[in-house]
């Protein structure tokens, strides 16, 4: 029996997981401005900018994350645009993330209520100041338990740029098992790390959400 | 003989298949206090709404201080009003609700300052001071500080209408604006409406089912039945000797419904 040194075999495991923790946080922070600007696009009063923003969501929830890495990495390049393999993920992972977040947005700002709408137009804000002042302040509450949950998703779903050579925590745990032919030590690995990343995101959004909506029944600070 | 500050000329309005008003003209002069009474359905809280640009109409006009509430001149020709048009005249109007539609993220101070600041761009520190003057006059400058959902109905819309105030309206509407009150909250509200009637010369328009505030508080009483003026003068007449055969069936059921006259 050989002794396995499996220090740097974790190193490497742990090599992974910050590539997975960049793909996830800068997909995040990608997600959170396209679901934002086609969540907002799906509410306004221009109808070309309506569609635009119905297209967008309606692509990327009908079509593949695969599908939409394959052509962010191997297709752009036909149209003049080559991208790194951690911008073609994060590119991919954001906007497939986005357009569900989008609709996460839209939701929120049409659960805010008419009463609150005419209120605006009572007090002769504008459109986009009734958005940035009334609307969006109360949306934003109703969205954050849902964007946790895309956050969450979007985390498991960086697993797939392995295929498009990016060496993130799934694709190192296969290199560690196929070294070492254990299979059971890289993947208990990785499921501990997955779980604590999920873990801090949930726990993240529940302190923010605690945050957000604290002055909706207290007094001010 | 001064110009009626409001001047609505032959408007219908229709949702869907139901006609709501048809052909329906009227005037108010500069500070009157007007009452308008009715039946629900009757279309008097859609007049105000359509004074508060919060409904369109379907044909007709209104002249509101001199200008088109919901046209504007192009070339010499009546075209809709566009946003920046409707702008410039909701700045002469208020309104007050029924259900307050204070917005509750904002304490009671900031609800009172969000528009004056950004609609006029009016420093902070001097919307500040001139919201604790109103809150002072509705009485509640102690309650600056709290969150709406702390407030009892009847100082929410004590809040609701310093917040229109703010703005300094030359017309103020009030949308059944004690209906949605206790009993026992309901003489706070109408006390400060007395006050700001005795203290400005503002124009105002009021839905109510308040008969006896209606007659102390108005100087003229329409009743409007079926999206038309059945009735119409003083709250003495209107209450006391109503000629039209509605108007007094229609009175008679508030009181037998406990409402005072």
């Amino acid at each position: 029996m050989i002794m396995i040194d499996w220090s740097g075999y974790i190193g490497l495991i742990l090599q992974g997981a910050l590539v997975t923790l960049q793909l996830t946080v800068m997909g995040c922070a990608l997600a959170v401005v396209a679901a934002f600007a086609a969540g907002l696009g799906r509410v306004s009063r221009f109808m070309a900018i309506r569609m635009l923003a119905t297209t967008y969501i309606e692509f990327f929830r009908g079509t593949s994350i695969f599908v939409q890495l394959f052509w962010a990495y191997f297709v752009l390049p036909f149209a003049g645009i080559t991208l790194s393999p951690m911008q073609a993920g994060v590119l991919a992972l954001g906007l497939n993330v986005g357009a569900y977040g989008a609709e996460v947005v839209r939701g929120a700002i049409k659960a805010i209520g008419r009463e609150q709408r005419e209120a605006c137009v009572a007090l002769n804000l504008t459109r986009r100041q009734a958005m940035r002042h009334v609307i969006l302040p109360q949306a934003l509450p109703l969205m954050l338990p849902t964007f946790g949950n895309n956050a969450i998703e979007l985390l498991k779903g960086t697993a797939v740029v392995s295929l498009i050579s990016l060496n993130d925590m799934t694709f190192q745990a296969q290199v560690v098992r196929a070294q070492t032919g254990s299979t059971l030590i890289p993947f208990v690995t990785i499921l501990v790390l997955y779980f604590a990343m999920a873990w801090v995101i949930s726990r993240g959004m529940r302190w923010l959400e605690h945050r957000v909506t604290r002055g909706l029944d207290g007094v001010r600070a | 003989m001064t110009a009626p500050i409001i001047r609505i000329d032959n408007i219908t309005k229709s949702f869907g298949r139901l006609t709501v008003l048809d052909g329906l003209s009227m005037n108010v002069m500069p500070g009157e206090k007007l009452a308008l009474i009715g039946p629900s359905g009757s279309g008097k809280t859609t007049i105000l709404r359509i004074l508060m640009t919060l409904e369109h109409i379907n044909g007709g006009q209104i002249e509101v201080d001199g200008g088109q509430l919901f046209h504007m001149e192009k070339a010499g020709a009546l075209v809709p009003a566009d946003e920046r048009h409707l702008h410039t005249m909701r700045e002469k109007i208020g309104m007050v609700f029924q259900h307050f539609n204070l917005f509750p993220h904002k304490c009671v101070l900031d609800n009172v300052t969000l528009a004056p600041m950004l609609t006029k761009g009016v420093p902070r520190a001097d919307a500040e001071k001139n919201a604790m003057v109103l809150l002072d006059m509705v009485g509640l400058a102690d309650k600056a500080k709290s969150m709406p959902s702390q407030l009892s109905g009847g100082q929410k819309q004590r809040v609701a209408i310093a917040r229109a105030l703010a703005l300094s309206p030359k017309i103020m509407l009030f949308d059944e604006v004690t209906s949605a009150l206790d009993p026992e909250l309901v003489e706070e509200v109408l006390n400060v409406m007395r006050k700001l009637a005795e203290e400005t010369d503002m124009t105002m328009l009021l839905v109510t089912h308040e008969m006896g505030f209606a007659h102390d508080f108005a100087d003229r009483v329409l009743f409007f039945d079926r999206g038309k003026i059945v009735e119409e003068g003083k709250p003495d007449d209107i209450f006391s000797h109503p000629k039209q055969e509605r108007t007094q069936a229609f009175l008679r059921k508030i009181i037998a419904a406990g409402h005072r006259v």
